[in-house]
């Protein structure tokens, strides 16, 4: 790292309350990724993969899709997507209210 | 115009286009060689990441497997797109405040080593070699079949292209290239899908289309096909065969290994900002979901299409697509009970199938089946040169950085100047092309099982050492570099036990707990950060400044003044 001054340029003195600060954005954080990863879990590994025999028993209303099979092939994919959308308002948010975020001008 | 001429117009056009690019976007400096100077914004990067991570795989052979697999194709669906939840959520962000160039930057700074660095460095270089071969190979294939002109001239052609934009432009003509590229294969994946929607069920959206009435049954499209696979002796196309176990594996190690491949990862390097990151995943899983849900469309309309038009069909009379492609032995009948009929049917059949179709060739003869115009046809070979090439390119690049950077600059010869890095990339980018190259022409025979290899291999190694590098501070030099190896060599001796050593063992029976060597990169991973995370709390706590980049790398504001200077 010799090159790169990046140690302690994290854009926080050194003062206990800054870092108490730093401290609560990272828990946030960590729990804002905790819940949508639950959310990923389910929508692709649990309704895609492990429930799958009992939601093909039910229709998609007014197409022909089993329930189970269309999570597996479409219905999880669109989810990762909105997933990250909400990950990025919610860390914009986030870095707003704890004044981290990044300059316009770059 | 013949489908042959079309070929030609559109393929020689969107070459004209990539050349063009490449001379307009001339790299100046490392910065702009290795992350395009960190100045491409969200949404172009977006694009270039989807034509970068969508391979000749994605746009060939996977609507094709998906057809032959039913459900089951759900691995590859979920797996090629899941990743990226994992890559904005838990990398990318991160990465891009560090900033640094590859991979292995990362990996040697944050476990302050440079066995740790050097360990990575082949890691990527053997994953991103596995896969460019392929690439090279794909080309080869569409010039041959479309063009008419050898696998090898076809192969030249690819990396007289390739040599060109990546070796003048590095990253900054590659992305550019690649939004192009992608503009050219998404609008020739979705025009013969929408065409085959329309003709089969009068449903111009193809995600909705595959679900909506047939209309020359006037029944439910997916019922009709699992009627005719009842019929013909197949299992039920919705519900598929692999066991739920494997099915879970598989997809587990298709994302954990997307978010650990290196060229995709760099990819976030280039943006300027933090927030610019996580919003140019959200893009780039945007621009991917495109083809990846209309890929499984195009599954359904491909197997009733093939199903309709050869079933129980006299060989006499067989349509002109299936004597062409006949030709290139990817298809091929034999008829076994002599009665002149092709009968194509399942395990569960009364009679034996007559009729081999190799999967690889669904995509590119699906707009012949369906009778679509010439020009659909000449707009798919281009589609297909644009996916391959856009991921050799990206490839190409890791390998190239990986010699001049993590090799040459932080490790043999520190001293090297700015010019001299320069011209050693560009060195290293033409003679990785060069290899490609060798490697497209004289493909090793198990170029299959080594792409699985590359997925493996990096779920295994650097997915747990990257995140756990972000997360837990406590990770020390020792548990790292012992995890990435004791998952590598776990994920390796597994595939190559039972794909190379004995291959007539690669069955259900002999895996343990019924997961195949495709999904054992999942385990890979999980014994990495198993190993990892026992180790470390055995051994010395990283230097404290190692711990405080970790908690730098966590708050995004800075990442602009890291670059100025880093540059």
């Amino acid at each position: 790292m010799s090159e790169q001054p990046s140690q302690g340029s994290a854009g926080y003195g050194p003062d206990s309350s800054t870092r108490a600060r730093a401290t609560e954005y990272w828990r946030r954080n960590i729990r804002y990724v905790g819940m949508l990863l639950v959310v990923w879990f389910v929508v692709s590994y649990g309704f895609g993969i492990i429930a799958v025999e009992p939601l093909d028993t039910v229709t998609v209303p007014g197409t022909g899709f089993p329930l189970g099979f269309w999570f597996a092939q479409q219905g999880a994919i669109y989810v990762f997507v909105a997933l990250i959308f909400v990950y990025v308002f919610l860390m914009n948010r986030l870095d707003r209210e704890f004044d981290l975020q990044e300059e316009d001008d770059v | 115009m013949s489908v042959q001429s079309w070929t030609f117009v559109l393929v020689a056009a969107s070459f004209t286009l990539y050349i063009g690019i490449a001379i307009w976007s001339r790299a100046t400096s490392t910065k702009d060689f290795y992350i395009a100077g960190a100045g491409v914004s969200p949404l172009a990067n977006g694009m270039a990441t989807a034509a970068d991570w969508m391979s000749a795989a994605s746009f060939i052979s996977m609507a094709g497997l998906i057809s032959f697999m039913g459900y089951d194709g759900a691995v590859y669906l979920m797996g090629w797109t899941g990743g990226y939840v994992l890559l904005a959520l838990l990398l990318a962000p991160y990465l891009r405040k560090f900033g640094a160039f590859t991979v292995p930057d990362f990996v040697g700074d944050r476990y302050y080593s440079q066995t740790a660095r050097i360990v990575a460095v082949v890691c990527a270089i053997f994953i991103s070699f596995t896969y460019v071969a392929g690439q090279m190979r794909g080309v080869g294939v569409v010039f041959s079949r479309f063009l008419e002109v050898d696998v090898e001239t076809g192969v030249y052609i690819g990396m007289a292209i390739v040599f060109f934009y990546a070796v003048l432009g590095g990253m900054k003509g590659i992305t550019y290239t690649q939004v192009a590229q992608y503009c050219v294969l998404i609008f020739a994946y979705l025009v013969p899908a929408i065409f085959l929607s329309l003709l089969i069920t009068g449903n111009p959206v193809p995600q909705l289309g595959f679900g909506d009435v047939d209309q020359a049954s006037g029944i439910s499209l997916l019922e009709r096909l699992n009627g005719l696979h009842q019929e013909l002796g197949f299992s039920e196309y919705t519900s598929g065969t692999k066991s739920r176990l494997d099915v879970f594996f598989i997809t587990a190690a298709l994302m954990v290994g997307t978010a650990g491949l290196p060229h995709v990862i760099i990819r976030f390097y280039t943006v300027p900002r933090v927030r610019d990151a996580r919003l140019s995943v959200g893009w780039a899983l945007v621009f991917i979901a495109l083809l990846y849900t209309t890929a499984p469309a195009v599954a359904v309309f491909a197997r009733t299409n093939l199903i309709n038009s050869v079933s129980e069909v006299p060989y006499a009379q067989v349509p002109e697509w299936f004597t062409t492609w006949e030709g290139t032995g990817l298809l091929s009948f034999e008829d076994l009970n002599g009665d002149g009929r092709i009968q194509f049917v399942g395990p569960d059949a009364s009679t034996a199938n007559e009729l081999t179709v190799d999967p690889d060739i669904i995509v590119l003869a699906n707009p012949e089946i369906a009778g679509l115009p010439n020009w659909v046809i000449g707009l798919v070979a281009a589609g297909g040169l644009a996916a391959a090439l856009s991921t050799a390119a990206g490839l190409l690049l890791v390998v190239s950085s990986a010699v001049s950077h993590d090799l040459l600059k932080r490790s043999i010869m520190p001293e090297i100047t700015e010019r001299g890095e320069l011209v050693a990339a560009r060195i290293s980018a033409g003679a990785a092309v060069l290899v490609a190259g060798y490697l497209g022409i004289n493909p090793p025979g198990f170029v299959a099982q080594v792409v699985a290899f590359a997925f493996g291999l990096a779920a295994a190694s650097f997915f747990p050492v990257i995140i756990l590098g972000i997360f837990s501070k406590r990770t020390t030099r020792e548990g790292a570099i012992l995890g990435m190896v004791s998952g590598i060599t776990l994920t390796a001796a597994y595939i190559a036990y039972f794909t190379l050593i004995h291959p007539e063992l690669n069955n259900a029976d002999n895996w343990w707990f019924g997961i195949s060597p495709q999904g054992i990169g999942t385990v890979g991973m999980l014994l990495n950060f198993a190993i990892t995370l026992t180790v470390s709390q055995f051994t010395p706590e990283p230097p404290p400044e190692v711990q405080q980049l970790v908690e730098m790398i966590r708050v995004p504001k800075g990442a602009g003044a890291v670059h100025e200077i880093s540059a």
